[in-house]
């Protein structure tokens, strides 16, 4: 014979565990746990971003002269945008869009400033104070062909 | 978020050594103290309420109930920190519907469930299932209404229908008990489980968190039973003062012996993170855990209770210092919460700097909210107490009809 | 095929002898010591296995990944948050270390060490290391961040509660709330980019080739030719997160 309380409290705990169950059935979004405890279509957000960076090939259609300086010298390894930045905005609309050009004895520095830490067979250092101070680097250096 | 970027300026000018540029912003804040603190309130009250039911310890009857109603008051307010510090507080829902098994804070939403519905709502409900009936025949207006819902419509009081309610309410009790060891050790595992963080990973954590949840609850039932009595102009029960206070003593002994081995054991190995940590201790965390933690809130208050246990002075400086301890004691228990937390995030993962917490006041994760979160329960508290007063409810041999 | 074949004898071989030398040997063999570099437990046997191959003597510290991170990804400028950073180690001769990574490294460095005092000095570009067994995605409550089946850590921007229990299990540093989108945000690998077969930006802009991007199950590939010719570490290797970018010349001293 079971107690009317416990008939009753059995019957609240049901409803309770059954709505549990439908909002759990109506929440749970779409494609979870189709490849994983996750959204599936998570990985379809994730990749829907637009690039910014094209890479080299992206400018040498157009910039031949610059390609051609770039690749005889020792900066031939160097990204375009590494210097430039991204070039998504350019490419497609190049008469609107600009890419930068760096100026200034800093942006320079940034790699070729004396530094313990540079490894010295790599990359060409020097004390940017001392180093002719009076003039801008790329009065001396063309930046796509430093040793011209 | 420009108050944002300007408070996080703030932190970055006085980080303190080299930190990861991601670790400048806190990210648990001052709810996530809260958090476990309230946890181990509920958890604590409970036990100590089930000390009396289960081994039947007379002497703590007065502190029945008022131990499960405080129990109840604080877990319904237990997920509001929590919540509240999430930046996107409208998706809580998602941890009950897809919780990732391999996450311990996922199943804390099953763990709180199970608590609140089957172990104290239960336990309650049948403890006063007599009194509903009859509070629902004597009562007008909205409480009578309150009433007659909360009986869920069994009108049966009969002696039988009575006896099952004591024997099931016993019942819940005893898996009461496991449920509540469950729910606080638990919530140590969210902090010990995390093996990035040496201030934290410890297997030691859960049993620590453990004990001083019973510290505190026990505390805050002391203090609460204080408070209530006082209100209702009645004296308290003294004999149940000392033996509150005995049980405090004892279990405030183990929970500072565990803390000390567990920091033992971190200067003993002294890995990789020792020295970081060392210089956590001795700085940052030097007020709030040597002087606030460990010495106001553990050593005076041992030294006192130790004293009781062979020299009773008289009654009325007795009560006096079981309020002061059981103040302390909270206070004590809020800042290990605190040292736990905060001081987890204050050194870096680099083991090569530190950064600053600084409190905010107003917003999401401020001083008020946690003032606010902190002052809840106690409303929730007397809000229970004038629904279910303790001192109204009806004798079991009073009630004879059959 | 045949290949494979060798392989299985050789191993049931192996075993065999593991078994008669007295089981010391079987621990190595049910756990290749290859685990620690290719986080080779869940490997898949087919499609690809990303990750990161990062040459500390190479690095010369310009910055120019971590600004390109932040613009591929539209990362707020704030110092606060990245995706990637530099950081750079001077080693003195009294043998106290130095880290400094002002503004993540974006705006280069110099260095604040006097040549004399220095005993040695390095860059180490952090990143995501991409782990196998991510202590990230093992915390996360909802399922909001996982692991991709190319291997690559990803985080469900409309899922994300925001509790930050990743940010805390993360022993690199690499999670971070983003303040537009509120919710948490970490190196995708340029999933968006590696997905449509580029490289990612960070490796794209490099000027000396320090990073080397790559999918470790491509034989031919540049990564795996970088893990096979060089020796190379991961950080933090003792919190077994399986780890898949790869340091060579990493010093102990980075953590």
């Amino acid at each position: 014979m079971i107690p009317p309380q416990i008939t009753r409290l059995s019957i609240v705990f049901a409803i309770i565990i059954g709505v549990f169950l439908v909002l759990r059935l109506i929440l749970t979004p779409v494609s979870f746990g189709e490849k994983g405890h996750y959204r599936a279509l998570a990985l379809i957000d994730n990749m829907d971003h637009e690039m910014h960076y094209m890479g080299n090939e992206s400018c040498q259609n157009c910039h031949e002269l610059e390609t051609e300086m770039h690749a005889s010298d020792l900066h031939s390894d160097l990204p375009c945008e590494g210097c430039h930045g991204p070039a998504y905005l350019h490419n497609s609309k190049p008469d609107s869009f600009h890419l930068v050009k760096p100026e200034g004895r800093q942006f320079c520095a940034k790699c070729h400033e004396q530094n313990a830490a540079r490894p010295g067979d790599l990359i060409n250092q020097k004390i940017i104070a001392e180093h002719n101070p009076e003039y801008q680097c790329i009065e001396c250096h063309n930046p796509h062909k430093p040793w011209e | 978020m420009e108050n944002h970027f300007e408070h996080l300026y703030e932190v970055l000018s006085k980080v303190d050594g080299y930190i990861y540029p991601n670790e400048i912003e806190l990210h648990w804040s001052i709810l996530i103290v809260l958090y476990p603190y309230i946890t181990g309130l509920v958890a604590g009250a409970f036990i100590l309420a089930s000390l009396e039911r289960v081994f039947n310890v007379k002497v703590l009857k007065p502190t029945y109930h008022l131990s499960l109603i405080a129990a109840l008051a604080f877990l319904l307010t237990a997920t509001l920190p929590l919540i509240f510090h999430l930046t996107q507080p409208q998706r809580f829902f998602e941890i009950m519907i897809t919780p990732n098994p391999t996450s311990a804070m996922a199943i804390f939403g099953f763990v709180y469930m199970w608590y609140l519905m089957v172990v104290l709502l239960l336990e309650i409900w049948f403890d006063y299932r007599k009194d509903f009936v009859l509070w629902a025949r004597e009562s007008k207006g909205i409480k009578k209404w309150i009433y007659t819902i909360l009986t869920l419509g069994v009108t049966d009081i009969s002696p039988k229908a009575l006896k099952w309610d004591e024997k099931i309410g016993y019942f819940v009790t005893v898996i009461g008990i496991p449920s509540a060891f469950l729910l606080h050790g638990y919530v140590g595992f969210i902090f010990g489980s995390i093996k990035a963080n040496p201030w934290w990973s410890s297997v030691m954590m859960p049993v620590i968190f453990l004990f001083s949840a019973m510290v505190s609850g026990i505390a805050l039932v002391l203090f609460l039973y204080m408070i209530v009595s006082f209100i209702r102009k009645i004296p308290s029960d003294m004999k149940c003062l000392d033996t509150i206070g005995q049980y405090l003593f004892y279990i405030l002994i183990l929970d500072f012996t565990l803390e000390a081995l567990d920091q033992i054991h971190r200067f003993y190995e002294a890995e990789e993170s020792f020295a970081t940590l060392q210089m956590l201790m001795s700085g940052k965390l030097y007020i709030t855990l040597f002087i606030i933690q460990i010495l106001i809130g553990t050593v005076i208050p041992l030294i006192a209770l130790g004293l009781f246990q062979f020299y009773k002075p008289a009654e009325k400086i007795r009560r006096i210092t079981y309020f002061i301890i059981s103040i302390v004691v909270l206070v004590g228990i809020f800042f290990m919460r605190w040292n736990v937390v905060i001081g987890g995030q204050l050194f870096s993962k680099s083991f090569y700097g530190f950064t600053n917490f600084k409190l905010i006041l107003a917003g999401q994760e401020g001083l008020f909210v946690s003032l606010m979160l902190l002052a809840l329960p106690f409303a929730i508290f007397a809000f229970l107490l004038w629904l279910l007063p303790p001192w109204k409810k009806h004798d079991i041999i009073e009630v004879s009809d059959d | 095929m045949g290949v494979k074949k060798t392989k299985t004898d050789r191993r049931e071989f192996l075993e065999k002898l593991a078994i008669i030398a007295g089981g010391v040997i079987a621990v190595s063999i049910v756990k290749p010591f290859g685990s620690i570099l290719f986080a080779a437990v869940k490997r898949p046997e087919t499609g690809p296995w990303y990750g990161m191959g990062i040459n500390i003597s190479k690095c010369i510290g310009c910055g120019n990944c971590v600004k390109a991170c932040k613009s591929e990804n539209d990362i707020p400028n704030e110092p606060f948050f990245f995706r990637t950073w530099v950081e750079q180690y001077t080693i003195k001769n009294d043998e106290t270390v130095v880290v400094e990574s002002p503004n993540g490294g974006m705006d280069g460095f110099s260095q604040s060490v006097p040549d004399e005092e220095i005993f040695r000095s390095f860059f180490v570009p952090k990143l995501c290391n991409q782990c196998a067994h991510s202590p990230c995605v093992q915390v996360c409550p909802v399922g909001a961040t996982f692991e991709s089946p190319e291997g690559v850590v990803l985080v469900d921007s409309k899922y994300c509660l925001g509790c930050r229990y990743c940010i805390q299990a993360c022993p690199y540093g690499t999670r971070f709330i983003n303040p537009v989108t509120n919710v948490v945000d970490k190196c995708t690998l340029c999933y968006h980019r590696i997905m449509n077969g580029q490289s990612t930006a960070c490796a794209l802009v490099c000027p000396t080739g320090a990073r080397i991007f790559g999918d470790i199950n491509d034989e031919e590939g540049e990564l795996h030719a970088f893990l096979k010719e060089n020796i190379t570490h991961v950080l933090k290797a003792h919190l077994n997160t399986g780890s898949k970018v790869y340091y060579k010349d990493l010093s102990p001293n980075v953590h």
